[in-house]
């Protein structure tokens, strides 16, 4: 066999394993910045969600139901700020009246009051939250509920507006 | 761009752009988790610096690739 003569098999399989991986890796490259700019354009996307979203204006006022309608310890369903976003009233004592969004801060799922316990419960996950405040009480939430701001007008319970991250 | 690089030579410049490159697109990822965690718990204060980070990012990525695409054999 002659040294100074590729193998017959090379002729079949010409390839420069070198230039191969020099190749790979230069395309790669390429390909992880190709993967940066969306991240970036996911970025601003966000900001520019938020951005609209605040500038969506002031919440609503809805009215809920009169005071006299909603019995101490009851607890009654609406809708704030829109028809699709669920919220809870509860009346827990005379004077105190709370209400929160019903969707869990933890996958969404939908709260609903513990009576034995004193609080609310997400059934999906075993989430639970203060009736008083809306905090984290135990399973995987780690955000406290959205708080609805309530006013009495003349009798009638009123959503005025909401607190995404109540303090 | 010295054109009398070895290939050798050529292919430890292109794995050290390779590595820059790969820190910052992990960068933008943690960017991206972070800011998402942020303002999903009600905290809008960090999504306009985040995504100026995230853009500053993308644009040193780019300017590696241009040096990259400078690179000939």
């Amino acid at each position: 066999m002659n040294d100074t003569h590729p193998p017959a098999w090379r002729q079949d399989f010409p390839i420069d394993w070198p230039q191969d991986h020099y190749v790979a890796r230069r395309d790669f490259t390429k390909f992880l910045v190709l993967t940066s700019l969306p991240f970036a354009l996911v970025q601003l996307g966000i900001g520019l969600v938020n951005w609209f979203r605040r500038d969506r204006g002031r919440w609503p006022v809805r009215a809920i139901a009169p005071l006299a309608d909603i019995p101490v310890g009851s607890v009654l369903s609406f809708a704030y700020p829109d028809d699709n976003d669920p919220c809870l009233l509860l009346r827990l004592d005379d004077k105190t009246l709370q209400a929160f969004s019903q969707k869990c801060t933890h996958l969404g799922c939908a709260v609903t009051p513990d009576e034995d316990k004193k609080c609310l419960y997400c059934p999906c996950h075993k989430g639970f939250f203060a009736l008083d405040s809306g905090r984290p009480l135990a399973g995987p939430p780690r955000r406290p509920l959205p708080r609805i701001r309530l006013e009495n007008r003349d009798g009638i319970v009123y959503a005025v507006a909401m607190e995404v991250n109540p303090s | 761009m010295n054109h009398s690089l070895t290939r050798e030579q050529m292919t430890t410049i292109l794995q050290g752009i390779l590595c820059l490159v790969l820190f910052v697109v992990l960068l933008q990822v943690w960017l991206l988790t972070a800011t998402t965690n942020a303002w999903l718990g009600g905290d809008d204060s960090v999504l306009w610096p985040a995504a100026a980070a995230s853009a500053a990012c993308a644009l040193v990525n780019c300017a590696l690739l241009r040096c990259l695409n400078r690179l000939t054999v």
